[in-house]
């Protein structure tokens, strides 16, 4: 009886104990995460970083920009033809025009950009600094006298924190003209209504600035998840490939949570 | 070459170092000197972190005791910029190379100096080809890592190791899976560059005849600490048990064969 007690207690001792220890580990991981970051940050002022980080530009813009305009498109289509099946039934659908506008530019405009940006962009990252790191790149930089904080995260990390603001952007304004393409040129919602009503409720700081605030708050989390989770895989393939998993799902998780907290203070009771 | 290794002067220095990995040890108290102008091999088994040792050298890993200088200073008490300029004057072959990936062999050759030095780009084309000459790989030059085979890898590598003219070299494992021209080339090359360029080299490696070709000092790590050292020759008519297993490759002795566990009648039938 006294044993079985025991164990049990040995068993709580060591949930608390295990508890304790992950709490330690998580505590330790932002605090390097955060070093991490202050590092990369503060290698921004060099002229050699700035060519390095356009070419990052390309690398996790550009090449984002085909998925970012086709899902724009699709998803202004789909608002519109969704808006418009019940907007109908009130004959209100001249009102298609700033409800998609709104709900794009608001919310699926910066979400579903942040979400693609770091499926597309996040994990290639995560990716590419995790090889790197395995092939010894990191070291011999190291080794060569050369920060790789400085060569390799810094122009990767503020790459995405420029190009992510223009891919929600460009989502946007796509999402607006596929809206349009299936409102008015395929459901015979009137033109002048879907841009004029547009342009007299959609307001420039309340929702454009809004949706880019967003925007550059995701691009700074996805792209420090991407970064650390590179930079801290454990280097093997096992290692590689559980640390592209976590940067997808921590910055979708991340990317949706911090949705709502922006969306009520921004938009919330006033 | 013998009056240069009775130079006492030493490029290296490490003194009762310790070093653990999470809660195992990997280093007792570990002394070792690598003398300027020489090659020093560090020999051991697979697994006993011969890299580690390296990499605390090149101040990558802080070890928990001891202390380790080079040329004199402390690596791992120096200030973070002071340990970059250390760093500028030595230099690390890894195993895997460590090429970068994305740029072709010349871009990888004129890395170290485009970042470190303001030559113009026709002086580091010279120098580039200069350094790739010596490694047999001029022409080469304009081929990406992913088209070398390992051995030019490593070669490759070599070059853009020594393109800052270092004064220490540090070689990974660098016969590790070589056929045996390969192998045969860069113990050459180790031997000749450290000639030509005046360079103080440290061979870390479990090819004990190879190196002992080319060492003028050498060092058996094995059970966390230096179970022997001295000349090649030295090292071969030791008459430690432990440094005769390692030479002759004996499997089991007094490094054993077994990874540390219960005995075998407890494990499987549960009495012992």
């Amino acid at each position: 009886m006294s044993m079985a007690i025991t164990s049990v207690f040995k068993s709580v001792v060591n949930y608390f104990a295990s508890l304790g220890r992950s709490t330690v580990d998580s505590i330790t991981a932002v605090g390097q995460a955060s070093l991490m970051l202050f590092g990369a940050l503060i290698a921004f002022p060099q002229w050699k970083n700035i060519r390095l980080t356009i070419a990052q530009v390309y690398v996790v813009g550009v090449q984002s920009l085909l998925i970012i305009m086709v899902s724009g498109l699709f998803i202004g289509m789909v608002m519109a033809l969704q808006g418009y099946t019940i907007l109908v039934n009130y004959g209100a659908e001249g009102s298609l025009g700033p409800m998609v506008a709104l709900s794009i530019l608001r919310e699926l405009g910066p979400v579903v950009t942040a979400l693609l940006f770091a499926g597309r962009a996040g994990s290639a990252l995560t990716a590419e600094i995790g090889l790197m790191k395995a092939t010894e790149q990191l070291s011999s930089l190291e080794m060569m006298a050369i920060d790789p904080l400085r060569r390799v995260v810094s122009p990767r990390f503020w790459a995405g924190v420029i190009s992510m603001p223009m891919l929600t952007l460009i989502f946007s304004a796509i999402g607006i003209l596929g809206g349009h393409i299936v409102g008015v040129d395929w459901l015979g919602v009137d033109a002048g209504s879907y841009w004029s009503i547009m342009q007299s409720t959609v307001d420039w700081d309340k929702d454009v600035v809004n949706g880019i605030i967003k925007s550059i708050v995701f691009a700074l989390v996805v792209v420090w998840i991407a970064l650390y989770k590179g930079y801290s895989c454990i280097p093997t393939s096992e290692g590689i490939s559980l640390a592209t998993t976590q940067t997808v799902v921590y910055a979708s998780l991340a990317i949706l949570g911090l949705d709502f907290i922006l969306t009520a203070l921004m938009f919330g009771i006033s | 070459m013998d009056d240069k290794i009775n130079m006492s002067e030493e490029t290296v220095s490490i003194t009762d170092m310790q070093f653990y990995r999470g809660d195992r040890e990997i280093y007792k108290d570990i002394s070792l000197s690598v003398r300027k102008g020489g090659i020093t091999a560090i020999m051991g088994p697979s697994g006993i972190g011969k890299t580690t040792l390296l990499k605390i050298i090149g101040g990558q890993l802080t070890p928990s005791g001891g202390s380790v200088l080079f040329q004199g200073d402390d690596v791992h008490k120096v200030s973070r910029n002071r340990l970059y300029e250390m760093r500028r004057k030595m230099s690390m072959l890894f195993q895997s190379g460590a090429l970068f990936t994305n740029m072709s062999v010349y871009d990888n050759v004129a890395f170290p100096l485009r970042e470190h030095t303001k030559l113009s780009e026709s002086i580091i084309e010279t120098i580039v080809k200069l350094k790739l000459e010596a490694v047999g790989l001029r022409g080469a030059a304009q081929l990406m890592p992913s088209e070398l085979s390992g051995g030019m890898a490593r070669r490759a590598a070599l070059a853009r190791a020594i393109a800052l003219d270092p004064d220490l070299i540090m070689y990974d494992e660098p016969f590790a899976g070589q056929d045996p021209i390969s192998m045969g080339v860069l113990v050459k090359l180790i031997k000749a560059l450290n000639k030509a360029l005046d360079l103080t080299s440290i061979v870390v490696t479990h090819d004990v005849s190879e190196v002992l070709e080319i060492a003028d000092y050498a060092y058996i790590l094995a059970n966390k600490t230096i179970i022997g050292s001295g000349t090649p020759q030295q090292i071969k008519d030791s008459d430690s048990d432990l440094v005769q297993q390692f030479l002759q490759g004996n499997a089991d002795g007094p490094v054993p064969f077994h990874f540390p566990a219960d005995s075998l009648n407890k494990d499987l039938l549960g009495v012992g």
